[in-house]
């Protein structure tokens, strides 16, 4: 599965640490941490491994229909 | 056409640092760039290390980084059992607590004070190349966007180094590679300061909870979970505040610092260098896959990269053949420790907490002169052979 415009990453600026555990751990090299935010790239292939690396659990992946 | 810089080093952590000192000290033209806004902050660390190795790599602690002196280590099995070990013996992770917010700052400033050139708020965002060879970087700063052209950028950008993937060198982890970390720095505690202490067993699932005293009523409190052992969302948030909740020295403490993070718990990597490029550090995943500990490697690696990159610098060759020195150096230094822990983690990963248990009671009845895995296990294994005999590959 490919990411494509109809799935967003929510990232619950409330909880982020800005921490990059989610950057390190993502086999795609998809995701950089710019200050305090987090940007994704299209290389994501949806493994969801971010959502489970972060440490305070502040990813969430929005499924549109 | 002359180039901005002969070394630009992207992260000034302990390993960007390192580096940038030893080679601006042997003639380098050096610029660190850090993407944060102050060194060290905000502190990503347990900052617990140990003195052995100080003076190979030229460090004298100055007051401020230096934040507490433990007598040793205390393992606590998961029955509550502990055992206490002196530093001498407690190997190469526990000793001292340190003061990350001051002790990177320490290492930028001898670094400067060596000529190094050092940019904060600067982020490296692509790599400029000629074919496969990295000749400089892309940088976002305070001052615009620009290219900065180099003999060799070194990638010192920690856990979520982007910068080797960029150059092509695969840095990317297995799930059973990485530990997710979430950590207090709690006050109005009651804690044993005079030792570091390891919680071990199912309390931390692939891995273990330390507490690290800061003074005599702080510590940096926290944990470390195996990816694979993670279950919930926030699960390694959700183990470290029952962990303080079931623990009443702990459950009247506030918290004065959150940390969160990630480190490698890995086999060391195939390959640290590329043409014009090298990766040093968390970067370079040289993290301890038993400790989780870097620093140390981080600093040793950095002298052995400095050291080398004066040399490439002054030779005018940043080809990969020319950084293989850099390859060999670290490897000898630390490559078969880290390999042997890896495998050791391994196993240890697998241990259920009975075991744990009369690990903890074995070592309390016969002692351990060195809190080594090899040390531990053949103590262990004199005594009662049955419990190691997994292990037996290490004997
Ligand atoms: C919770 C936790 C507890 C730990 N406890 C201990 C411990 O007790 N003892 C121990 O020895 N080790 C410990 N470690 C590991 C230790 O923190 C690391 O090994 C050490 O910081 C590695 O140093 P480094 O210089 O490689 O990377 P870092 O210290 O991570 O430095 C990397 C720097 O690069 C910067 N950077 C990243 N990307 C860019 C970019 N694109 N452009 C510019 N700058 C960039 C970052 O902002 C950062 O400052 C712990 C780690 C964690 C997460
Ligand atoms: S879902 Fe997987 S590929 Fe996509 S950003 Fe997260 S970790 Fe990377
Ligand atoms: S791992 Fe979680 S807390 Fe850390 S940067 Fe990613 S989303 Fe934020």
């Amino acid at each position: 599965m490919k990411k494509d415009q109809l799935d967003e990453f929510e990232v619950n600026i409330d909880k982020c640490m800005h921490c990059g555990a989610c950057v390190g751990s993502c086999p795609q090299n998809a995701i950089y941490l710019r200050e305090v935010v987090l940007e994704f790239n299209d290389s994501c292939t949806l493994c969801k491994r971010c959502i489970k690396a972060c440490p305070v659990g502040a990813i969430k992946l929005v499924e549109s229909a | 056409m002359k180039r901005d810089y002969d070394i630009v080093i992207v992260g000034a952590g302990p390993a960007g640092s390192m580096t940038a000192k030893w080679a601006a000290k042997n003639g380098a033209r050096v610029l660190m760039i850090e993407k944060r806004q102050e060194i060290g902050s905000p502190v990503r660390c347990g900052e617990g290390i140990s003195r052995a190795w100080h003076d190979s790599v030229g460090l004298k602690l100055d007051k401020k980084s230096l934040a507490w002196e433990v007598k040793g280590a205390k393992l606590v099995a998961p029955n509550g059992t502990p055992f206490y070990l002196g530093e001498k013996m407690a190997g190469d992770e526990v000793g001292i607590v340190i003061d990350r917010v001051f002790f990177d700052k320490q290492l930028a400033r001898e670094a400067i004070k060596a000529g190094a050139d050092l940019q904060l708020k600067a982020s490296a965002t692509k790599l400029i190349k000629e074919g496969s060879k990295v000749v400089g970087v892309h940088v976002n700063s305070m001052d615009g966007p620009r290219d900065i052209s180099c003999g060799c950028v070194v990638a010192a950008d920690g856990f979520e180094s982007q910068v080797g993937r960029w150059a092509g060198i695969d840095t990317s982890l297995a799930p059973r590679d990485i530990t997710t970390c979430f950590q207090y720095r709690l006050t109005n505690i009651d804690i044993e300061h005079e030792y570091c202490e390891f919680v071990l067993g199912s309390k931390a699932p692939g891995g273990y909870i330390w507490i690290f005293p800061k003074n005599e009523d702080t510590a940096n409190v926290g944990i470390g979970m195996q990816f694979t052992k993670l279950h919930e969302i926030a699960d390694v948030k959700k183990h470290l505040d029952k962990f303080i909740q079931g623990d009443p020295r702990l459950r009247k403490g506030k918290p004065l610092e959150l940390v969160s993070g990630a480190v490698s718990i890995c086999a060391p990597i195939e390959k640290t260098i590329g043409d014009g490029v090298i990766l040093v550090g968390d970067a370079a995943r040289q993290i301890d896959p038993i400790t989780g500990g870097g620093i140390s490697n981080s600093c040793k690696s950095g002298k052995v990269a400095g050291e080398v990159l004066a040399k490439a610098t002054q030779e005018n060759d940043f080809s990969e053949k020319s950084l293989m020195r850099y390859e060999n150096g670290w490897r000898n230094l630390i490559e078969n420790q880290l390999y042997r822990n890896w495998l050791a983690k391994e196993k240890l990963v697998t241990l259920p907490d009975e075991t744990f248990d009369k690990v903890i009671a074995t070592l309390n009845d016969v002692g351990v002169e060195k809190m080594s895995t090899l040390a531990i296990l053949k103590a262990i294994g004199d005594k009662y052979p049955e419990l190691v005999k997994e292990f037996q590959e290490f004997l």
